[in-house]
């Protein structure tokens, strides 16, 4: 739980961002796949979803059973939604606004992306 | 605005807010709930024990009160009520004002009046907190038992059995679950509890719960003994009343709040619904109808009086697993002139009973043990009066096909029940699909709410619900998912044909959309199986244990399992392994298919584990993949004095033959050295038997949750052709299966069954086995180990990192110690 609440203080809106962290370079992830951004004490997972040319960054932390993993999960879309699936027992979420679409689990913390010069900033409220 | 006070917040109390404000009804709701926390699904409490956590039993999450403009107190026990004020009063001395005051306090257990029941280790078993002390106990203790044979007294059983206790059941009746079984239907389901490890014991009357402080057996009437050390009470409920009591409103003289149809009490403003109320001088101990009881009040509050309450059918399905048990409409026949007819199969342990009415016309009810497919087709066909056939003993006379109880849907009546615990016909379902154009299973569950109880009716509701499409002029057909709309034969077909080597090469030019965690590993597996090429090359299409080659556990580290094939070590090998594991400190295991697994290792450190393996000798044992995992042998002619053939021999010859083969699921295999079978090779998907003059090659078994023995292919084959023949097999389920679908699954569902298998791989019906054979040998020649692979490469190890912008490692990881070794901790107490 505290876990949870931890990483619910950094998360942010587009217009409020005190912090552009400059996590890694583009060419570090995997493409169409996530990886793992150490921020403070945090876990962030941030998904390259090359296939959109666009890029993703919630909670590493699965509500479901507290798993640190969500960076390891599969991408994809359910219609248009953006979504991750978590690779224990696959609930899937939202990249967009972090809301579970399969199951009832609660919702991720997510944040804003932006890339420059070849490296991923990711945006926090702290 | 109205004001309602609901006192209890189990799970029709629940249902009756979740009503109230799908109705959009305006009114005030304060809910009062003794229980520490938002109501919670009771039905499937004992799912508890198998993983599930608190939170997921909840029926909605505390926030959804609060959405939904309802407040919520729990932990607040209602202890008066005052009719002429209309108030009501809690234990903490809070007073509040209703116009409605709704009743739905449930009920608790009864616990009988005998000597001891307050010694340690008696329990109940109704709340969490019931279970959780259970648990607690039931960790010190080694032999429990349960008072009570009933429906909730057997499934208290199952929990204990799985608990790991020694488990005895305690039925004062001469049978388990006397309301709904007769005395055959008992034995057979007495049979099968004996087989999940539970003694049962009949016509005993206790005594005294003996012990000293703590309770150590049950003296019973006759004389004899039971020593235990924990008892679980499962004797009956009684309605929780009492506060209805105590400002006047009326009981029944056994208990309840008395009801008429409209579920008023004597008080017109004050309703009872659930376990509490009395209807007819029937107490209903089910959810089913005290959810119809909570919609019956939500109309009436809405100004819809045009439903009342009829009673209700206490047909039962029981849902331990592997027991099947149904019991419908008069089970007992009790009904005068009623005509039983029985089937019995002792050996399978099925036993079925239907009662017909006395002009031979409708089927009244019936018993189902051991066996209970048709439960919902006959509970349906004895509500709706539906004709019977003219040989009424043809419905449980004979192997029921699979297509029948599709069939028998069909002619169900629009007005079938078919979802009982929300209430949903036949007729709901069908409108949804042909006027609201829903086409899937989930769609249809989040528009009706069918199967979103007990779970019971998704069958039922899948069946109609592909009749109907079909009957739309929708061919159904089995697409993968949104992404994709081919079955997986069809996809791996055109790979193939294509020459396609890429998952988005597939998806660009066959699927739409961005793919998902269903079409992706699923294309990954069929290039696999299609081209044999290294698959962390496209590791993100991968699932998780095939990216990074390795099986995650609870906690998120990861599993690292050599092949040792055949199961045959030499001692510098035995040593290396436990030389590695004790360096990196992992937990050490023999598995079931005869290897040894390592447990614990960070994500990180598998290429460094792997890298001194593979210096070792060892390769990757594929116990990650959708692949050819063991060969099991046995020690055969080399040592054993009955052995006819060199089994270990083989079996390593077939194991690194296959190794790395991927398939639409896991593959297993075993060579026994003759007809003792020590290497249980008729369990697996092929398994390979030493006569005196070759060998007997068996396919398509199954350990699992569904074991299957495996079926004889042929007998006497030399080496070389058992070989020709396990090529053409492989390559042949390879090529056709459905994705996830077992060797014995895939034959089960194959048309024309073994006969049909046999003549395309034996008989070469189909002219194909030459080229199986062939696509056969390319994959062997493309196998390489991909640990090694992965080790090579820094690219490659370079994925393998917890953290993509600093080395260090998951300080989130614990682990606790357990005899010696290290293991996760319980991950449900989070
Ligand atoms: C490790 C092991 C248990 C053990 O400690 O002994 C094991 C562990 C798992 N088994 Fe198993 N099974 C193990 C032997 C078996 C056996 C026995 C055997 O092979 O002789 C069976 C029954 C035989 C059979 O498969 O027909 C078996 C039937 C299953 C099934 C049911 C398959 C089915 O078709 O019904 C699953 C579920 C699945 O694959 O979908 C499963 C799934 C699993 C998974 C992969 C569950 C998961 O997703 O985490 C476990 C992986 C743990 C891990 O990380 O290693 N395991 N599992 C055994 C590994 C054997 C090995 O050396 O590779
Ligand atoms: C282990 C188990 C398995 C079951 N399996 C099945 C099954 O398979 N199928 C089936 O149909 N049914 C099953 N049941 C029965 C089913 O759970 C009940 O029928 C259902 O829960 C009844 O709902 P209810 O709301 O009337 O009562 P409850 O769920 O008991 O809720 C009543 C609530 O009111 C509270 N309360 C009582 N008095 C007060 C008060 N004065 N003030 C405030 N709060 C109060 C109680 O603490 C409780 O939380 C099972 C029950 C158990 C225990
Ligand atoms: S090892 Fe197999 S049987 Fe044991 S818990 Fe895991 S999946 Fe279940
Ligand atoms: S831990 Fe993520 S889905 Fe279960």
């Amino acid at each position: 739980m505290e876990l949870l609440n931890d990483i619910r203080s950094l998360a942010t809106t587009e217009s409020d961002i005190k912090v552009w962290y400059k996590a890694a370079r583009t060419i570090d992830f995997p493409e169409n796949g996530g990886a793992c951004v150490k921020y403070k004490d945090q876990q962030i997972a941030v998904f390259n979803f090359s296939r959109r040319n666009e890029w993703y960054a919630c909670q590493n932390l699965c509500p479901h059973k507290m798993q640190m993993v969500l960076s390891r999960g599969m991408i994809g879309s359910a219609g248009e939604e953006p979504k991750v699936a978590c690779p224990f027992h696959k609930k899937t979420f939202s990249l967009r606004n972090g809301e579970c679409i399969n199951a009832t689990e609660e919702k991720l913390a997510v944040f804003p992306v932006k890339v420059e010069d070849g490296f991923v900033y990711i945006g926090f409220a702290r | 605005m109205k004001r309602i006070i609901v006192v209890g917040n189990g799970m029709v109390g629940y249902k009756f807010c979740e009503k109230l404000r799908k109705q959009g009804v305006a009114a005030e709701v304060i809910v009062y709930g003794e229980e520490p926390r938002p109501a919670y699904d009771r039905v499937h409490l004992t799912s508890f024990f198998s993983g599930k956590t608190a939170e997921d039993l909840l029926m909605a999450p505390a926030s959804w009160y609060a959405e939904h403009h309802i407040v919520l107190h729990t932990g607040e026990l209602v202890t008066e009520i005052d009719r002429q004020q209309k108030t009501i009063t809690t234990h903490t001395g809070k007073t509040d004002r209703y116009d409605y005051l709704v009743l739905a306090t449930g009920s608790s257990p009864f616990v009988p009046n005998v000597k001891g029941v307050e010694r340690d280790g008696v329990f109940v078993y109704r709340t969490i907190e019931d279970l959780n002390q259970i648990i607690d106990y039931g960790k010190k203790v080694t032999r429990a038992a349960v008072l009570g044979g009933g429906l909730l007294g057997l499934e208290a059983g199952k929990a204990l059995v799985d608990l790991g206790l020694e488990t005895h059941i305690v039925e004062f009746a001469p049978r388990l679950m006397p309301r709904q079984l007769d005395e055959q239907g008992s034995v057979i389901l007495q049979h099968k509890l004996s087989q999940l490890g539970i003694a049962v014991h009949l016509n005993k009357s206790t005594k005294e719960i003996a012990g000293n402080g703590k309770l150590d057996g049950l003296e019973f009437v006759d004389g004899s003994f039971l020593p235990i050390e924990m008892l679980v009470i499962s004797a009956g409920i009684r309605p929780r009343d009492e506060v209805a009591k105590g400002c006047g409103l009326e009981v029944h003289p056994r208990g309840g709040v008395v009801v008429n149809d409209f579920l008023q009490t004597n008080d017109e403003n004050i309703f009872a619904i659930g376990e509490v109320a009395v209807h007819n001088n029937m107490v209903y101990g089910l959810v089913a109808p005290g959810y119809e009881m909570a919609d019956i009040v939500v109309r009436q509050i809405a100004g819809d009086f045009s439903k009342t309450f009829q009673g209700f059918d206490m047909s039962t399905k029981l849902k331990l697993m592997g027991v099947d048990v149904g019991s419908f409409g008069d089970a007992l026949g009790e009904t005068p002139g009623c005509i039983p007819i029985a089937f019995q199969d002792k050996h399978n342990g099925v036993y079925k009973r239907i009662n017909i009415s006395a002009d031979g016309k409708y089927l009244l009810g019936g018993i189902l043990v051991g066996d209970a497919k048709q439960y919902n087709l006959f509970h349906q066909m004895a509500a709706n009066k539906m004709a019977l056939p003219a040989q009424p003993e043809s419905l449980i006379i004979g192997a029921p096909g699979k297509g029948e109880e599709g069939a028998g849907v069909k002619n169900l009546p629009d007005s079938a029940q078919i979802c009982a615990c929300e209430n949903i016909t036949k007729g709901d379902l069908v409108f949804q699909i042909t006027e609201k154009g829903v086409k899937t299973l989930d769609d249809l569950k989040r528009s009706t709410k069918a199967c979103t109880g007990c779970g019971g009716c998704t069958p039922m509701v899948n069946d109609i619900l592909k009749i109907t499409l079909e009957s739309l002029g929708h061919t159904v057909k089995k697409s993968i998912c949104e992404h994709f709309d081919y079955t997986r034969q069809e996809l791996y077909d055109i790979v193939k044909i294509k020459n396609i080597k890429t998952y988005d090469a597939l998806l660009d030019s066959h699927g739409k959309g961005d793919g998902c965690e269903v079409c992706k590993p699923l294309v990954a597996s069929l290039l696999a199986s299609a081209w044999n090429e290294l698959i962390v090359s496209q590791a993100t299409i991968q699932d998780t244990n095939d990216r990074f080659l390795a099986n995650i556990q609870r906690g998120g580290t990861y599993s690292v399992v050599p092949r040792i094939a055949g199961g045959e070590i030499t001692p510098q090998k035995l040593m290396a392994i436990g030389r590695i594991a004790e360096k990196y400190g992992l937990y050490t295991k023999i598995t079931g298919g005869q290897r040894i697994d390592m447990f614990g290792a960070r994500v990180d450190q598998l290429p460094e584990i792997w890298e001194e393996l593979i210096d070792e000798g060892f390769e990757s044992g594929h116990a990650y993949g959708k692949a050819l995992r063991t060969i099991k042998s046995c020690v055969g002619s080399t040592w054993c004095r009955y052995g006819v053939q060199d089994s270990v021999s083989f079996a390593i010859y077939i194991e690194d033959r296959y190794k790395g083969l991927r398939a639409p699921h896991k593959l297993k295999g075993a060579v026994s050295g003759c007809i003792r079978e020590c290497a249980e090779a008729q369990s697996k998907d092929f398994g390979i038997i030493a006569t005196e003059k070759g060998w007997n090659l068996y396919v398509c078994g199954n350990g699992g949750s569904r074991p299957q023995h495996a079926k004889l292919l042929v007998t006497d084959v030399d080496t070389e052709t058992c070989v020709k023949l396990v090529d053409r097999f492989l390559m042949f389920y390879i090529r056709t299966a459905d994705p996830l679908t077992r060797t014995a699954t895939w034959l089960n569902k194959m048309e024309g069954g073994l006969e049909y298998l046999r003549d395309v791989i034996v008989n070469d019906s189909l002219g194909i086995g030459e080229a199986l054979e062939k696509e056969m040998a390319e994959l062997i020649a493309n196998y390489a180990c991909e640990w090694k692979k992965v080790v090579e490469d820094p690219a490659l190890r370079a994925q393998f990192k917890h953290f993509i912008n600093e080395d260090s490692t998951d300080s989130t990881l614990s682990f606790v110690e357990m005899r010696g070794q290290k293991c996760p901790p319980d991950w449900n107490k989070k």
